[in-house]
């Protein structure tokens, strides 16, 4: 499986890690060419409204988009889940989103980052034990459709969630040493679709 | 569930999330909504420019809060703001704003001219300059959680920044190079914690994300720095002094993000009138460098 993680802005070079740490041999994609390499996409933390707009100077917003929605599998941390998001509240004015989640997010619903904070969460993976979530300027899910799933939440609002084939967190697992998330990722959400398409 | 806030992983992972993006110098919410749809990451709040501050001289301060709120109010990307060197109240004031991150910034008149602000003591994130490797690790040691090098802001002239990130590149891989037991006397010629050299000499980086600041005007300039091993770009005067604002801003972000594609940065370089006219700095008196402010 050839995993991809959108380098135009952000902690790139921290999800790379994460997925080499995963076994998996990571491409940066900043270009369609290399959008149309990779079977999985990762999108990373960053500044939501520079990523949409730097995806869709370089021309391959709408490529991302048609492939979210013909099944390709995604993970977003933080702006990424805001960039899969179907409707987002407190966004900047005409920001765009790839979508493709059947959720509402709001955007730094936690607050500035003085309020950012970490913190011990249940993630719903199977295992008990908890796992280590750093929360900056994060964004949180206000409304959840169907066929969502809701996998971990703080103060009863929800902050990872995911479809058949798409994962967002608010927080960023590929700021620790824990790489839980990345690996539950390709083998509980890609590679299930992956082979479903196959 | 215990929340924690303002640790170093939180103040250092904020800095992580701005990389390969532009930060804009910006003094009021019009700019700052330019910066903003161009494409900026962050914007740095502030009454004066550099090239302002240098051409009108006098004391530079901490902004007005009201301004500082007016711009958060304006944009949802992170507000930055600055505080004078070893200004802890402004700093005090500053975090209960809100700001996103607090520049403990040379432009500024510094208010210590021995001890830096105590960086551990605040929940906001600090950015320091620095010239050298010893000077960012001493900022690092304070409790800095991002570090930019310094060039002499204020002139559109890069020359600075550029020696400054060779500098700090340069002994980063002259510290990679030494054996186990020469690294404490590389501390000492730093005047840097042992520590902090140990863990530069083992992962050949700083602990902290790297930008650059001072004297980038186009877009060549910024992947210059990019090239240089920055992971992104602070772009003072060089944006709303030069003629056409949003068209340069947007250049910029393109050139920081392409930076490896010569073809991107002659398109984003086309066409943006007039750069800012810019100074020598080498036609500057030498008391008139800020870059020499921080210690």
């Amino acid at each position: 499986m050839k995993v991809g993680v959108l380098s135009l802005q952000g902690d790139v070079r921290e999800h790379v890690s994460a997925l080499i740490a995963c076994g998996i041999n990571p491409i940066e994609v900043r270009t369609g060419s290399e959008l149309a390499e990779v079977d999985a996409l990762v999108l990373p933390g960053g500044e939501s409204t520079t990523i949409a707009q730097l995806s869709e100077i370089f021309g391959i917003f709408e490529p991302i988009k048609q492939r979210i929605a013909a099944g390709m599998p995604v993970y977003g941390s933080c702006a990424g889940m805001i960039l899969l998001a179907d409707s987002i509240l407190d966004a900047k004015q005409g920001q765009k989103t790839f979508g493709g989640l059947d959720i509402t997010v709001r955007r730094n619903a936690f607050g500035r980052q003085v309020d950012s904070f970490e913190t011990d969460l249940i993630f719903d993976d199977g295992s008990s034990d908890l796992i280590k979530a750093v929360f900056i300027r994060a964004p949180w899910v206000e409304k959840v459709g169907a066929g969502v799933k809701v996998l971990a939440v703080v103060d009863s609002h929800p902050v990872a969630v995911r479809s058949t084939t798409l994962l967002a967190t608010s927080f960023h697992p590929e700021l620790t040493a824990d790489h839980r998330i990345h690996r539950y990722f390709i083998e509980e959400v890609a590679k299930p679709a992956l082979e479903k398409v196959q | 569930m215990s929340e924690v806030k303002g640790t170093g992983r939180v103040k250092r992972g904020m800095a992580e999330m701005l990389k390969g993006g532009v930060i804009m110098d910006v003094v009021n919410a019009e700019q700052a909504k330019i910066a903003e749809d161009a494409g900026a990451v962050a914007v740095m709040a502030l009454e004066r420019v550099p090239a302002d501050i240098r051409a009108q001289g006098g004391v530079a301060r901490m902004s007005d809060p009201d301004m500082i709120e007016k711009i958060q109010a304006a944009v949802s990307i992170p507000v930055m703001a600055k505080a004078r060197i070893g200004h802890f109240v402004e700093a005090k004031v500053l975090q209960s704003l809100g700001v996103d991150y607090i520049d403990e910034s040379e432009v500024l008149t510094p208010a210590d001219y021995e001890n830096h602000i105590d960086k551990w003591e605040f929940t906001v994130p600090f950015v320091c300059g620095a010239t050298n490797l010893g000077e960012a690790l001493r900022r690092i040691n304070e409790g800095a959680a991002m570090i930019r090098s310094k060039g002499e802001a204020g002139t559109g002239d890069v020359s600075n920044a550029m020696q400054h990130m060779r500098k700090i590149g340069g002994e980063i891989r002259r510290l990679s190079s030494k054996r186990e037991d020469e690294l404490y006397v590389a501390a000492k010629e730093l005047q840097a914690p042992y520590e902090l050299v140990k863990e530069v000499a083992h992962n050949g980086k700083l602990p902290v994300v790297l930008f650059t600041a001072g004297g980038i005007a186009t877009p060549a300039d910024a992947a210059l720095m990019m090239s240089m091993g920055a992971d992104g770009v602070f772009i003072g005067s060089g944006i709303f002094k030069s003629g056409n604002p949003a068209q340069r801003a947007a250049a910029c972000v393109k050139a920081t993000t392409f930076w490896q594609d010569a073809k991107v940065v002659a398109d984003a370089s086309r066409g943006l009138g007039e750069a800012m006219v810019g100074i020598n700095v080498a036609d500057l008196p030498v008391p008139h460098r800020l870059a020499d402010r921080g210690w």
